[in-house]
């Protein structure tokens, strides 16, 4: 089954190599991973996609948060979660395509974010599915190139909680 | 004042009570060597070879407990390390490696002697640091320490540029260390441990199965406290062995591929295990999916990795195994009374008639070939009362050692397990010699594993390190000749050795006492000898090319059975027309 795991590690050197290398050195998957820093430079979020059963899964968060440069491990697939991914999609468009490729970007929320006579750059964000849909759409028109950034995702915040502190910042 | 990067890695060494280093030198590393010369806290040995230095650092840290610490140059240094670092990542010994880098301004460029040591390390190492300035060194030591010797114990890496241990800096040594990333959970679940009494209290067919974990974490006196109180019996890993005395009623030896066969067959009918630092390494496991069937299992591990990796735990406890046995004993303490030893009375009885049914055996005649295992158990009958520490390569004779030395105590055993690395052995025991000056340091060796590490018969001579090495000299690989003969016909594909060095002559060679047993009469006599010596010695037993070692579970076999014997055919092979003796090297391989 596909997890999301979201992991907080140290913002230095060679720390991606430990994660990477973790996965490649025990035979554990990676559909994808994003990286980039937190809020406190100090540190890093990686969100990776991976796939195992129960017991994998088990191991691989362990196998994490054994890691000294690893800070915090989430399993997002134990709580609710949200996840994102943007890709852009640079297309082949020729006279007719033009106002295709322009209706599709319309229907998916996309957006044009470069464009020469014969090319539109597309960017689009959402979940795995979207991505996916607008891609088969567009590939009839002939795509050049296509970069995604692989998921990000951060848990939802309880419904309770958040309750909790509205209250609080009401009360403030 | 300012200090030099490589005065402060001497500074930084004395304050973590470091004494001797194994180490050679190298361009890069040459500023650390100069102030090292000029001290002398910290006594440097010399190794012929930088896998020599680590297995030393290995060899230091199993018999003292305490941080092994090597240094190494660049390129071909860092690469030669290697094996040891991957051995003690393996084993859970705490090493500390420095390895010499070219200066940072020419990191990258492909320079002379330059090899990427943080990557080739990465894998084979708890963590490594690689220290671009100066002022972050003696801190990057003192997490170095800090790291390898807690929570599950293993190597690290501190990588030294050339121009860092030649910067000026002042030197602050940190009294403690903080890393967000890293707390090892000490302290058991204290309502787990109380599962695991209430388990222990109720079990009919309980079994102890102990592994390294006990030795490191310094628990055997609370295992021997556990093992008494409830008497359960116990068995121990390889890695384990002098964790709990070898001779006492309640120890079943060690289990495994090689292990005895009542510990094998106590773990396969328990109905539960109590593992305490141990991983159930598949040398244990046999077969997962048919390891101990009708068991519950507890798991007491500081690794949680180590937990649920391989087989199904029911109540897993995280933490210390001297820290949680001293918690379990405090509760059982209070609960123990008669009605266990009642309640497991049929189990004991079971178990001695496993033990009558099928001990260790061998067959030693009074004038035929020397056995191997008889050359084990006189070398032990001998030193017992010099409670010696003993050190082994990897094979046959490792396993000959491991069910015939009953050891009494835990550190006396060095022998490399999870890696199982061939020429461990003689330079650990060099390294536990260099930390106990006084005591016997005995290695137990292959004629074919002796051979890798050699070389460092120079380094003890000169040092005055008088390792006792005694080679069971079949002439062959042995363990690899076993599984020929029981698993490919017999066919020996580069397993025998053809021609060996006169060990006696290579012995005298280096300086050191070189003796031969030439017949089983003579045994006793030679290895008197050699333990009168006051120098390093090798004893040379030309022993019986094609004794195997039993009891064997084939690997992915399952825990119960377990070959006893040869079988006839093989027998018949050795004893009938068809001998095969290693001048019919070519015959064999026509066959």
């Amino acid at each position: 089954m596909e997890h999301i795991i979201s992991v907080t590690v140290e913002n230095k050197f060679g720390v991606l190599s430990r994660v990477a290398g973790l996965f490649s050195g025990r035979g554990f998957n990676i559909e994808s991973l994003s990286v980039a820093p937190t809020l406190d430079p100090s540190m890093s979020q990686m969100t990776i996609v991976t796939s195992g059963d129960e017991r994998i899964i088990e191991q691989i968060v362990k196998q994490l948060n054994k890691l000294i440069d690893v800070i915090k491990v989430v399993d997002l697939n134990e709580t609710e979660f949200v996840s994102r991914e943007t890709a852009i999609i640079k297309v082949h468009t020729k006279d007719v395509d033009r106002a295709e490729a322009l209706r599709i970007v319309d229907i998916f929320r996309a957006n044009v974010i470069d464009s020469t006579p014969t090319t539109y750059t597309i960017e689009v964000s959402g979940d795995p599915k979207k991505i996916e849909a607008i891609i088969n759409l567009l590939q009839p028109l002939g795509i050049k190139e296509l970069v995604r950034t692989g998921r990000v995702a951060v848990a939802r915040e309880p419904v309770r909680q958040a309750a909790v502190q509205a209250r609080k910042v009401a009360r403030e | 004042m300012k200090l030099t990067g490589a005065e402060i890695f001497i500074e930084c060494l004395k304050r973590e009570g470091v004494k001797t280093l194994f180490a050679l030198p190298g361009g890069v590393v040459l500023k650390i060597f100069d102030m090292l010369h000029q001290q002398k806290d910290v006594e440097v040995i010399l190794t012929r070879h930088e896998q020599g230095a680590g297995h030393m650092a290995e060899g230091y840290a199993k018999a003292t407990g305490k941080a092994g610490v090597c240094l190494v140059t660049s390129g071909p240094g860092m690469t030669n390390v290697i094996t040891a670092l991957a051995d003690a990542y393996m084993d859970s010994v705490p090493v500390v490696c420095f390895s010499g880098q070219v200066s940072t301004s020419l990191i990258g460029n492909d320079a002379f002697q330059e090899a990427d040591n943080i990557g080739l390390s990465r894998p084979c190492t708890k963590y490594n640091f690689l220290v671009k300035d100066v002022n972050d060194l003696a801190a990057t030591i003192k997490e170095a320490f800090y790291i390898a010797t807690t929570g599950r114990p293993g190597p690290v890496l501190v990588d030294i540029p050339k121009d860092v241990s030649m910067a000026k800096a002042d030197f602050t040594y940190p009294n403690s260390v903080s890393i967000r990333g890293y707390n090892p959970t000490v302290e058991g679940n204290k309502w787990q441990i109380k599962q695991a009494a209430e388990a222990i209290m109720k079990a009919k067919k309980p079994i102890l199965y102990v592994g390294g974990g006990v030795v490191f974490s310094g628990a055997s006196q609370e295992l021997i406290e556990l093992a008494e109180m409830t008497q359960i019996p116990v068995d121990m890993t390889l890695m384990g062995l002098g964790a709990f005395p070898g001779e006492h009623p309640l120890s079943m030896g060690m289990l495994g591929m090689h292990g005895t066969y009542q510990a094998n067959m106590a773990m396969h009918y328990s109905d539960l295990v109590i593992a305490i630092g141990a991983r159930f390494d598949d040398r244990v496991t046999g077969k997962v999916s048919e390891f101990c069937p009708h068991a519950k299992v507890i798991h007491v591990d500081i690794d949680p990795t180590s937990i649920r990796k391989n087989i199904h735990v029911d109540i897993p406890i995280v933490g210390d195994c001297r820290t949680v046995l001293r918690e379990l004993n405090q509760i059982l303490r209070a609960t123990v009374n008669g009605e266990q030893k009642d309640l497991r009375k049929p189990w004991w009885d079971q178990i001695r008639d496993w033990q009558q049914a099928h001990p260790l055996t061998y067959h030693q005649e009074k004038e035929g070939p020397i056995k191997p295992q008889q050359v084990v158990k006189r070398l032990y009958e001998l030193t017992k009362d010099r409670d010696p520490i003993v050190a082994t390569d990897v094979g046959q004779h490792q396993m000959w050692a491991a069910q015939y030395f009953k050891l009494a105590k835990p550190n006396r055993w060095l022998t490399s397990g999870g890696l199982g690395t061939m020429g461990f052995g003689f330079p650990a025991a060099m390294g536990a010699q260099a930390a106990f000056r006084d005591r016997l340091v005995l290695c137990i060796a292959g004629d074919g594993s002796i051979q890798m590490n050699m070389q460092e018969m120079a380094t003890a001579v000169v040092n005055k390190l008088p390792v006792k090495i005694i080679i069971l000299n079949n002439g062959f690989h042995g363990m690899v000749r076993q599984w020929q003969d029981l698993f490919y016909e017999g066919r020996y594909a580069s397993s025998y050795l053809d021609t060996t060095p006169d060990f006696v002559k290579l012995a005298d060679a280096y300086g050191a006492v070189g003796l031969r047993v030439k017949k089983v009469g003579d045994l006793d006599a030679v290895l008197k000898e050699a333990l009168a010596t006051d120098k390093p010695v090798i004893v040379d037993v030309p022993t019986y090319p094609y004794e195997n070692c039993y009891p064997m579970i084939p690997a992915g076999g399952c825990n119960h059975e377990m070959i006893l014997e040869d079988p006839p055919e093989l027998k018949m092979k050795q004893s009938g027309g068809t001998k095969v003796t290693p001048e019919d090297k070519d015959t064999v391989l026509t066959a």
